[in-house]
């Protein structure tokens, strides 16, 4: 990096920064429903509770979110040298949907069974690494087949929710269906603890990675020959890609196109050097999830919209768009 | 100890299809030799074994005497530098950074150091690239990017240069710059394989031709006067002949 390349990544790193600190900052005092600010200033309820217990956790489950998504999006990207390749279009989170939606039909999810569908829907996820793996022993491993897999994981995986759905009784079929619209709930902050050491970890092995990655985006042929060992590199990617994704849509259902949204808007702002975009996108991506939360729960306070039907109304034009440019 | 040793490299596809078939040869010192042969003879095949890119299924490939399947890909990565044909075109980069791309056998870390800014500057000057340092690679032409890629090459501080038909897509006047750049590597002790079909230009410039046919290699001629031009009919089936110039100069042409 040039000096002159330098500050401009000072810039764009310090600003991205302070966007997603703003965001996390203000947004939980923005809600549907009112709030007394003198109550919650004297910390008393049911002003803070709902403070301290609702809306803080969801930003904070919106940042983490944002943040594993957009990372996990950009790093696919590199790694399949493909603008379209996301967490949504490999399978990934049809498959931890899947894991989740069958705990759901089959056992009585009451409060206890929700570490169940954690775990479902991780294991599910692990299902799609387990594939990846087979692929790659056996020697039938590039991007494309990477690619077309997901496409058959995500018909596979829509079928067998659609035929779950369709046996499910009503109660059931309405948890489903909430389920899969995506979205952030408030947890509790032992969960947000331990997902955060999951996702931060994660995110910074992928950032360690970010000069093999721009390598990697000039083809495997050019990456090899500058010491990159491809075939590992893009195992590990997915693996670590595949565990923050299905870790996150464990506990908010499938979000749709923030691994496609957030990294091509930071690209064209930042450029293509993954050293600035990586970092810009979790940030970045944190900020967009908090701020699509707090549209979903505000405009038609009191009713709630599912942050993920926002982003996919957002993030639908946007794949359409982003189509016919190319 | 020879800095590069191919012992019977062989490489197939399924049972029965070579791709290479028992290449043999000891390169002590720098120089240039010449992969010639038809489409599909095998250069480029035996390029990327001896780059590390495909896994010889026959034989092994030495460098200073240590066996290349035992090296890591970052550590062969030092020792040569493999540059294709052309890179995919969406590139994204600047110039500056695909060249500093062949830093990064020299250390995974998220920053370059002095010593690859050093080595990026020295592989800049050398090649000429100044003017458009900063330009994206993808506006250039496809001489100033073939400049590019063998600076990228030179930048990695590999002994050993491959260069899988550099100057394919070329005019005549970028093809004779290769060639021009490609003698003062040599003379900066670089030893350079080069898969080419450009003829005139390899027997004008090379110290060794290697000629290839089916995998195999059918001919090794120290220098491109002892050039048998009976092999070379053989093997791309055409007539070959020596055309001499006013000054004395030696030219290969074919033709029927």
């Amino acid at each position: 990096m040039a000096a002159s390349g330098r500050r401009r990544a000072v810039v764009a790193l310090l600003t991205s920064l302070l966007v997603a600190l703003a965001t996390a900052v203000v947004c939980p005092f923005i809600g549907g429903s009112g709030m007394d600010y003198s109550r919650l200033w004297r910390q008393e309820s049911p002003d803070w509770t709902i403070f301290i217990n609702l809306r803080v956790p969801r930003t904070l489950l919106a940042l983490i979110t944002g943040a594993a998504l957009a990372s996990s999006g950009a790093m696919f990207q590199a790694l399949l040298r493909d603008a379209l390749a996301t967490p949504s279009n490999l399978g990934v989170t049809a498959a931890a949907s899947l894991g989740a939606v069958i705990v759901i039909a089959f056992f009585n999810a009451g409060d206890s069974a929700v570490p169940l569908i954690w775990m479902a829907a991780i294991a599910g996820a692990g299902v799609v690494v387990a594939l990846v793996a087979a692929l790659a022993r056996a020697r039938r491993f590039s991007p494309l087949t990477l690619l077309l897999t997901g496409v058959a994981i995500n018909a596979i995986c829509s079928a067998a929710i659609l035929l779950l759905h369709s046996m499910a009784g009503i109660t059931k079929s309405f948890q489903i269906t909430h389920w899969l619209m995506g979205d952030i709930d408030a947890v509790r902050y032992p969960t947000l603890a331990v997902l955060a050491l999951i996702v931060l970890p994660a995110c910074l092995w992928i950032l360690s990675q970010a000069r093999v990655l721009n390598v990697m985006s000039y083809g495997e042929t050019w990456a090899a020959g500058r010491g990159v060992d491809c075939r590992k590199k893009t195992w590990q990617g997915f693996l670590v890609g595949t565990l923050l994704v299905g870790a996150t849509t464990a506990i908010t259902g499938p979000i749709a196109f923030v691994g496609l949204i957030v990294p091509h808007l930071i690209r064209g702002i930042v450029g293509p050097d993954y050293r600035l975009l990586l970092p810009a996108s979790i940030f970045g991506g944190g900020a967009f999830l908090i701020l699509c939360d707090t549209v979903a729960r505000s405009v038609l306070a009191p009713v709630e919209i599912p942050v993920g039907v926002i982003t996919a109304l957002m993030g639908g034009p946007f794949f359409v768009w982003l189509l016919w440019k190319r | 100890m020879s800095l590069l040793a191919l012992n019977s490299l062989g490489y197939r596809y399924g049972e029965s299809q070579f791709a290479v078939k028992a290449v043999s040869s000891m390169l002590n010192s720098a120089g240039i030799i010449a992969l010639l042969g038809p489409n599909g003879a095998g250069k480029s095949t035996l390029l990327d074994l001896i780059a590390g890119l495909k896994t010889p299924t026959a034989g092994s490939c030495q460098i200073n005497g240590r066996d290349t399947s035992s090296m890591t890909r970052q550590e062969l990565a030092r020792l040569v530098a493999h540059v294709p044909q052309q890179l995919p075109n969406e590139v994204p980069f600047a110039v500056e950074d695909v060249v500093m791309t062949g830093r990064l056998p020299h250390g995974g870390g998220i920053f370059e150091s002095a010593e690859d800014e050093a080595a990026l500057e020295r592989a800049i000057a050398n090649a000429r690239l100044e003017a458009f340092r900063h330009r994206p690679f993808s506006s250039l032409s496809g001489g100033e990017m073939q400049r590019v890629l063998l600076a990228a090459a030179t930048c990695q501080g590999a002994e050993i240069l491959l260069l899988d038909e550099p100057s394919a897509h070329l005019d005549p006047e970028n093809q004779v710059l290769l060639w021009e750049m490609l003698v003062k590597l040599k003379q900066s002790g670089h030893l350079i394989l080069i898969a080419t079909h450009h003829l005139s230009l390899a027997a004008q410039h090379s110290d060794r031709i290697w000629l290839m046919n089916h995998g195999a290699l059918v001919a090794d001629s120290e220098a491109c006067a002892a050039l048998q031009l009976q092999a070379m009919e053989d093997v791309f089936r055409v007539p070959f002949h020596w055309h001499k110039s006013d000054e004395g100069r030696l030219y290969l042409n074919y033709g029927r």
